[in-house]
């Protein structure tokens, strides 16, 4: 069995090689003392992250990044827990095409919703603005809020809703009492993938933004000069460690919300 | 009557839901509607023709250069799929059969090179294939080569690959969970019976998987036929696919209605070719049963 497993684990050592290509270049040309990205390298500077520090237009378009990605991911994960807790827990005319139009995003491409929305707000004479970014996002961000969110409502034990329900705490008490605290780590996991979807999105953001623009439609307008490469890497480097970071995180609460719902026995009751 | 206690049953559902599904209608489907209605309106100079007509689709369908732009990116993303999730596929099978203690660990290392963001991912390929990139140099350093290789930007072929490096861990996740899914007794049982490892891994193996590989084929076909920034950064003339036809048009050419009628052709092209992808899904589906 073992020996069988040699030629493989060549393989995704080659194949680990490939995804890590791109990557590694990043840290590179950020500290490579040079304007120019190419090699030989030539040597160390910290001079590209001075300059980051200095671009007043990017920190505005990551202020703009950050405000729609917290406001989108919160409205996402919002509609998230209606939608899962409905899907969860009741049954009602229409269910299955409800639910099949609020996971649609994910089956269309970006383009697609991105144009749409446009010309619904042409349409309308209305002017592009951070809410039109964030309401693209919003619609994005929601399928992956409900799936996350339908598995920690599929998860809770039912009984312990009834309990409290016996023991007089009313529907709306049992919700933020009981129930919340239970899904807790499925809320955090959501905020945060939809924090990173919007962050990260491009297209949607393109078409939608006004003047204002967000991280990445800033990044893409300085692809187009040469001279700005270099601080570009910087850039790209500082998000690959910034969301390493925000990765932990998740990685830390989406465990705790594997072991709340596995094990039950000795999550409420002791 | 027993409509009406069905819409008081529903009432509590429909509370919870409505918000959300509202937005949707909203957002989602009056805006993909009033594309279909526009795709039959025509664009003349500053105003608009609001009278029915084909004339967006017949452009369409008569211009060879949007029959090329609609062929070449069916043609790319189903070519960015196969490869994706061909090579995916032996990556899920070591780390589900082999990963022992660290598979949460190679998943990990896996997903480490994607949380940059995806603009400068795409872009880092331009820098290893451009004509002062990473390979081009490397190779003149080493005296291999006295001129920098041209072909392999700005082309279809740097689409693939940057494509089907950008989109990885899509295919990687869904085939390792469903090897996962895989009842190990059913392996063993394949091999007393009879069964050579290469006979079981293709009449057990492969048929339990093939849920995850067409989702995975779903999850990396759909977003890459309308990507935007690959074709933009890596593809040049050659490799420029339908969704940056769709911003010419939209933009400078001032043209939303032929831009609407492309983004309806490529939706049709999406759910048709998805549905052929769920109708394979729902064969194997039933054999499991």
């Amino acid at each position: 069995m073992k020996k069988n497993s040699r030629p493989l684990l060549i393989y995704l050592f080659i194949y680990l090689g490939f995804l890590y290509a791109p990557v590694v270049l990043l840290p590179l040309f950020a500290f490579n003392d040079s304007a120019i990205i190419a090699f030989p390298l030539s040597g160390f500077t910290t001079d590209w992250f001075s300059w980051l520090m200095e671009d007043e237009s990017l920190f505005r378009a990551l202020k703009n990044s950050v405000l729609i990605a917290v406001t989108a991911s919160f409205i996402s994960t919002i509609f998230g827990v209606l939608t899962a807790r409905a899907m969860a827990r009741h049954r009602f005319l229409g269910k299955q095409s409800m639910f099949g139009l609020i996971m649609a995003p994910l089956f269309l491409p970006e383009i697609i919703v991105g144009v749409s929305i446009l010309i619904v707000l042409m349409q309308l004479g209305l002017a592009l603005s951070l809410w039109t970014v964030i309401a693209g996002h919003v619609l994005l961000a929601t399928p992956f809020s409900v799936s996350i969110l339908t598995t920690a409502f599929n998860n809770l034990d039912r009984s312990l809703e009834e309990a409290s329900l016996d023991l007089g705490e009313n529907r709306i008490g049992t919700f933020f009492r009981v129930i919340l605290p239970l899904v807790t780590p499925g809320l955090i996991s959501s905020l945060l993938i939809g924090f990173t979807i919007s962050l990260d999105e491009f297209v949607i953001a393109f078409f939608l933004t006004g003047t204002d623009p967000t991280l990445p439609v800033y990044i893409w307008s300085l692809l187009r000069f040469p001279s700005k490469l270099p601080v570009v890497m910087a850039l790209g480097f500082i998000l690959l460690v910034a969301s390493l970071v925000l990765l932990s995180i998740f990685e830390f609460y989406r465990r705790r919300s594997e072991s709340l719902a596995s094990g039950k026995e000795n999550s409420g009751i002791k | 009557m027993k409509f009406g206690t069905q819409i008081k049953q529903s009432l509590d559902g429909w509370r919870l839901i409505g918000t959300p599904f509202i937005f949707g209608l909203l957002l989602l489907l009056t805006p993909i509607l009033l594309l279909v209605l526009l795709s039959f309106w025509t664009q003349e100079y500053l105003d608009l023709n609001r009278t029915f007509t084909f004339a967006n689709y017949k452009e369409i369908f008569s211009h060879p250069v949007f029959i090329t732009l609609i062929k070449r990116s069916v043609n790319i993303s189903l070519f960015v799929t196969a490869s994706t999730v061909l090579l995916a596929f032996p990556v899920a099978y070591y780390i589900s059969f082999y990963g022992g203690k660290r598979k949460a660990l190679l998943l990990f290392l896996i997903t480490i090179p994607f949380w940059t963001s995806y603009l400068l991912r795409i872009f880092l390929w331009k820098i290893i294939l451009g004509y002062n990139g990473v390979i081009n140099s490397g190779l003149i350093s080493l005296n291999f080569i006295q001129e920098p290789l041209t072909f392999i930007l700005y082309n279809s072929n740097a689409v693939v690959l940057a494509l089907a490096h950008a989109w990885a861990p899509f295919a990687i996740f869904p085939i390792y969970v469903s090897l996962e899914k895989i009842d190990r007794s059913l392996l063993e049982a394949g091999r007393d019976l009879g069964d050579t490892a290469v006979r079981s891994f293709f009449r057990i193996t492969l048929p339990l998987a093939m849920p995850g590989i067409i989702a995975a084929s779903l999850i990396v076909f759909i977003p890459t036929i309308g990507d935007y920034v690959t074709p933009k950064l890596v593809g040049g003339t050659e490799g420029m696919m339908v969704a940056n036809m769709i911003q010419v048009q939209f933009s400078k050419a001032n043209n939303a209605p032929l831009a609407a009628a492309l983004a309806i052709v490529s939706l049709s092209i999406v759910v048709l070719i998805s549905l052929v992808f769920l109708f394979f899904n729902r064969k194997y589906l039933r054999r499991q049963i």
